[in-house]
């Protein structure tokens, strides 16, 4: 799989504060690449860089086999960029908008007309087209805005926050269509997010930014084995036996938290209780159980939980995550 | 240069800024005041002795402190008519150029200014146009726009002008060639310079409103050509306007050359 992006050592800086930091990376054609940080950690900077928008201090992009800066406008007329704020002219209408940017990006003018009325009927606006954006809701603004960034078929899209301000409806299509462009259309996705869900649902590799610096890479799995050994384990057992699967879990190797949590649910002998263990690593959860049912401790239900991109990035960003409740810990 | 870019940038321009009542009330309300109203007060003013403080031979003592091609210019009319010639064709000159400097100063703090204030400047960076067709795209709109608004302000002074005097003057007496020289070569120049000083201006401006304040002061040029004619230091001859025209449109060269290296994408997007 050949690369859409390649960036060495790129280094932005505004005044005495670096934007982005020595980035080195690479995406592949056809993937959809979660990039994710916090506010200002240089993601926004990175596809202003990766744009040819933006001069870098040091180091090298290619996008799309071409220099950002030496082929700005011929790279441009290849990517689409969604930004963060939808960025809509409000005293044009919805259809305005968008055939001043068919203009822009070279749209054959025959089939401009075409093209725009079919996008605005994919986002459902075709009833609204006409109207002056200022009367668009945030969603319906947001809904605009990824039309204007498919205009021209773009082999590469960044986009940011594609679903900010969508309903759960117009969130789940959009994630349909991000996935769709990648998997059927081959366009690679320069996803940049802060919603975890979104990006381990849709992204096949993820890049983790902090304070300008690339702090992990991979896939969601490959980054929770690396950064995450711990495991979630959810268990369910006798109510009446809580406190003494407490104790005895107490002294079982691999646990490192174990706390009650409610439970509705009813066993044939009485009320269920339900217990959630964070233990060091799947192969202590065989031990932990062989311990309860030898000191007869029945064991109705246990779930291990894998962990999500959002454990990864919590643990990346330590000291984010800890629970407030309080613990029984080893 | 991508004439089909540029195009859009222009007509998306005037479309947006149309329809901004801070942009365009003013842009109607001059050329009405100016050339509706004015013509006929100056026509007016050998029959409204002592009216605002000045009668008819106070308006002859300003004549006799004139330069003398300008004398000489108007010993060609009786003492009726050159009270009217002198402020309709001498006086008015300067604040015709009113016209095309604010027309295309506040479209284009509209058009700089406003736009990264609405945050819509961003997504245009990200479009294959080039910095310089960009630039073309906005100068465009403001600079035609104010063509026409002179166009018309001129059409409308000389339907008023020759009918407020039309009974004084005896035929009709304007344009006159040096109105010509000054609608076709001074006023397309002006706009030039009103467009070129607001791009700096907007660079540095917070938002359209900043940048109208800080760039009214291209205003104050023309303040100085009617104070300069209304003392006696000069006046309107063809020869005049045209070093004027020639002056503005060297400055222009240098002013828009000056926007040209403020006006690149690095620049405007780490100030967005």
């Amino acid at each position: 799989m050949s690369a859409a992006i390649i960036t060495h050592n790129l280094t932005r800086r505004f005044g005495d504060k670096i934007a982005v930091d020595g980035l080195t990376l690479e995406v592949r054609v056809g993937e959809v690449f979660g990039f994710l940080g916090h506010n200002g950690a240089g993601k926004t900077t990175t596809v202003r860089l990766l744009n040819g928008v933006l001069e870098p201090h040091a180091g090298k992009a290619y996008v799309l086999g071409l220099d950002p800066l030496a082929d700005g406008p011929a790279l441009r007329a290849r990517t689409g960029v969604l930004t963060e704020s939808a960025a809509l002219d409000a005293r044009l209408s919805g259809r305005e908008n968008l055939l001043v940017y068919a203009d822009l990006f070279g749209v054959p003018q025959r089939q401009s007309d075409s093209r725009v009325s079919e996008l605005l009927d994919f986002f459902g606006l075709s009833d609204s087209a006409d109207l002056k954006v200022a009367a668009y809701s945030t969603g319906m603004r947001q809904r605009l805005a990824l039309a204007r960034t498919l205009l021209h078929d773009p082999e590469l899209l960044f986009l940011d926050e594609p679903t900010a301000g969508l309903d759960p409806l117009a969130a789940r299509q959009t994630h349909r269509l991000i996935a769709a462009l990648a998997r059927q259309k081959g366009r690679t996705v320069f996803l940049c997010t802060h919603n975890l869900v979104e990006a381990q649902r849709l992204c096949d590799r993820v890049g983790v930014m902090e304070r300008g610096r690339l702090v992990a890479v991979g896939t969601p799995t490959e980054l929770a084995a690396r950064y995450v050994q711990q495991v979630q384990v959810e268990i369910e057992i006798a109510a009446e036996h809580i406190e003494a699967a407490i104790e005895l879990l107490s002294h079982a190797s691999g646990l490192l938290t174990a706390r009650p949590q409610p439970s509705a649910d009813q066993a044939p002998g009485g009320p269920l209780g339900a217990l959630s263990l964070r233990v060091t690593g799947r192969e202590a959860i065989p031990d932990m159980l062989a311990l309860l049912t030898r000191h007869g401790v029945r064991v109705y239900r246990l779930t291990p939980h894998e962990p999500s991109l959002e454990d990864v990035y919590f643990a990346l960003h330590a000291g984010a995550a800890e629970p407030s409740q309080q613990e029984h810990t080893r | 240069m991508n004439r089909r870019a540029v195009s859009a940038i222009a007509r998306k321009d005037l479309k947006v800024v149309l329809q901004n009542k801070g942009v365009v009330l003013p842009i109607l309300i001059a050329p009405l005041v100016l050339f509706g109203a004015l013509p006929w007060m100056a026509a007016l003013a050998p029959n409204l002795a002592n009216v605002g403080g000045m009668n008819v031979n106070e308006l002859r003592e300003l004549l006799a402190h004139m330069p003398e091609g300008l004398r000489t210019e108007m010993a060609l009319y009786t003492p009726d008519q050159q009270p009217i010639v002198f402020f309709l064709v001498y006086m008015l000159a300067p604040l015709f150029l009113i016209l095309p400097v604010m027309t295309s100063s506040v479209m284009a703090a509209d058009s700089f200014a406003g736009e990264r204030e609405r945050r819509t400047l961003e997504t245009l960076l990200y479009t294959p146009t080039t910095d310089r067709e960009l630039f073309v795209g906005k100068l465009l709109a403001p600079w035609l726009a104010a063509m026409v608004v002179s166009a018309v302000g001129f059409v409308l002074y000389v339907v008023m002008a020759n009918a407020a005097a039309g009974r004084v003057m005896g035929s009709l007496f304007f344009p006159t060639l040096m109105w010509v020289v000054l609608v076709v070569w001074v006023a397309p120049a002006a706009a030039g310079f009103g467009l070129a000083t607001m791009v700096l201006v907007s660079v540095r401006a917070q938002g359209f409103q900043d940048a109208y304040q800080v760039g009214s002061i291209v205003v104050l040029p023309l303040l100085l050509l009617l104070f300069g004619q209304i003392s006696g230091v000069m006046y309107f001859s063809i020869g005049a306007v045209l070093l004027l025209g020639l002056g503005l449109w060297v400055t222009d060269v240098v002013l828009i050359w000056a926007g040209s290296r403020v006006f690149r994408r690095g620049r405007l997007i780490a100030r967005s």
